[in-house]
């Protein structure tokens, strides 16, 4: 019997944690470097805390956004180098939801370990606790988003010359609202201005980018293998 | 002579649109240096001093047309792309290739004037602006879509990744103004507004309107020109490039 829809997601996500799971060093590298990044930022700026509390949220963010963007070279890159990426287009299930699976498992792996960090960073920056919550529920929201418009540029740029670099220039612009409304719930709920409004816009965003980007970057690994 | 018929479609090919391309050059040129010419007469001798900005507010001449132009292109660019992508034409994937490097720069003439404006009227070369910033980020998109053809080496690839790309910049363009103009309204107060501005003169009108004229015209014929190298880059191997190059 062929699998239904959930079978062949749960197929390519239980795949991609498997083999993530194997390769415990490439998971904690990405968690490391976000949190080295958000613990340099005291360094280069000084300790006082007040001027900490107010940078707290863009820091952790544009870290986030940074820690998220070094995974995807791996979205598709190892499946593309031994030849499962071929075999998946010549699959009798639909590439976007493959796509669609090693997504879900890129969030799993790469974006979900950031918001459960993210209070144990926000403490070191004085964040109330109240902003800590709403810091960790803008990145459970945001996350999935940046590894679904990530896939379209790790599809794009899949096998090119240059193409962590090349990763990072296309991907990082897309990132801007999500960094903007993100960040700016945490800051808004630390100002007291609630922080509903902004969380959502980035679920509207997240919602949006659900439905298109998996098919955008299933038609950009088309591209790639032809 | 009712039925001479043009086979527009005939045009589509890379072939027939290069002499084309090399006909309609001179026209586009000669009419960017009539309205660029008649926009600086405009704007430089005739158009009165501002009373708040004195001469400086000048440079509205070059910097309205330059970030029209800079938005309009890439809508250009992504229809020329979009077109590429959906019918399979090569001709409109060389046109998107064309249309980038134009657009870029007009971005980048854009945010300098911004820069060059700034200084004598805010005190700053820089202000984190909901337009200025917006603009900013038009200019990576442009950089993002022409190192992305940089580096595909097959041509028909780097048309496809880019065209994706360019569409999906499209959809997020207004996101991205939406959120960037959200983001200042809550961090600055009304601070800088260029809306602001008292109402404008009809003479600065007019030169602003023939300037951006000036732009569309020199658009049209860098891309032509650009377009036509391509071709000829394209299909250097085809035996019609041998005997037009010769």
């Amino acid at each position: 019997m062929r699998p239904g829809t959930p079978g062949i997601l749960w197929t390519v996500v239980r795949r991609d944690l498997l083999l993530a799971l194997r390769r415990k060093s490439e998971v904690l590298t990405s968690l490391f470097f976000f949190v080295i990044v958000v613990s340099l930022f005291p360094l280069g700026i000084g300790p006082e805390m007040s001027l900490l509390r107010i940078i707290a949220p863009g820091v952790l963010w544009v870290a986030a956004l940074l820690a998220a963007m070094l995974s995807l070279n791996r979205l598709f890159a190892t499946d593309h180098a031994d030849g499962t990426l071929e075999q998946m287009l010549l699959a009798p299930a639909p590439l976007g939801l493959l796509v669609t699976g090693k997504i879900i498992a890129h969030w799993l792996v790469a974006g979900l370990p950031l918001v459960l960090i993210a209070p144990l960073l926000g403490l070191q920056y004085d964040l109330a606790p109240h902003a800590l919550g709403v810091l960790m529920l803008s990145l459970l929201i945001g996350t999935p988003l940046l590894s679904l418009l990530g896939a379209i540029g790790a599809a794009l740029t899949l096998g090119v010359r240059g193409g962590g670099v090349l990763l990072s220039l296309l991907t990082l612009p897309l990132y801007i609202p999500a960094l903007i409304f993100g960040a700016g719930a945490v800051e808004a709920d630390i100002s007291g201005l609630g922080a509903t409004g902004h969380l959502s816009l980035l679920a509207a965003l997240l919602a949006l980018s659900a439905f298109f980007a998996p098919w955008a970057a299933t038609a950009a690994l088309r591209v790639a293998l032809e | 002579m009712q039925n001479k018929i043009i086979h527009w479609f005939k045009y589509g090919s890379p072939q027939s649109f290069y002499p084309l391309a090399g006909k309609m050059l001179p026209w586009f040129v000669t009419l960017a240096v009539i309205f660029g010419s008649a926009g600086l007469w405009l704007g430089f001798f005739v158009a009165p001093t501002d009373a708040v900005q004195g001469e400086g507010y000048r440079i509205i001449f070059v910097h309205v047309a330059a970030s029209w132009m800079s938005m309009f292109l890439y809508l250009v660019m992504a229809f020329w792309a979009g077109l590429g992508l959906a019918l399979n034409t090569r001709l409109s994937s060389m046109m998107a290739s064309a249309v980038a490097p134009t657009g870029a720069l007009m971005a980048f003439i854009s945010l300098w004037t911004g820069a060059l404006w700034g200084k004598p009227m805010w005190g700053t070369w820089w202000v984190w602006d909901a337009r200025l910033t917006s603009e900013l980020i038009l200019l990576f998109l442009y950089l993002g879509f022409l190192a992305l053809q940089a580096a595909i080496d097959e041509p028909r690839r780097a048309d496809k990744a880019g065209a994706i790309l360019a569409l999906v910049g499209v959809v997020n363009v207004p996101i991205i103004y939406f959120s960037v103009t959200w983001w200042n309204t809550l961090h600055q107060g009304a601070s800088v507004s260029l809306t602001k501005s008292p109402s404008m003169a009809v003479t600065m009108l007019w030169g602003m309107l023939l300037m951006a004229l000036c732009f569309w015209m020199y658009s049209i014929a860098m891309t032509l020109m650009r377009v036509r190298v391509i071709i000829l880059e394209r299909e250097r191997t085809s035996e019609w490039v041998k005997h037009a190059v010769a």
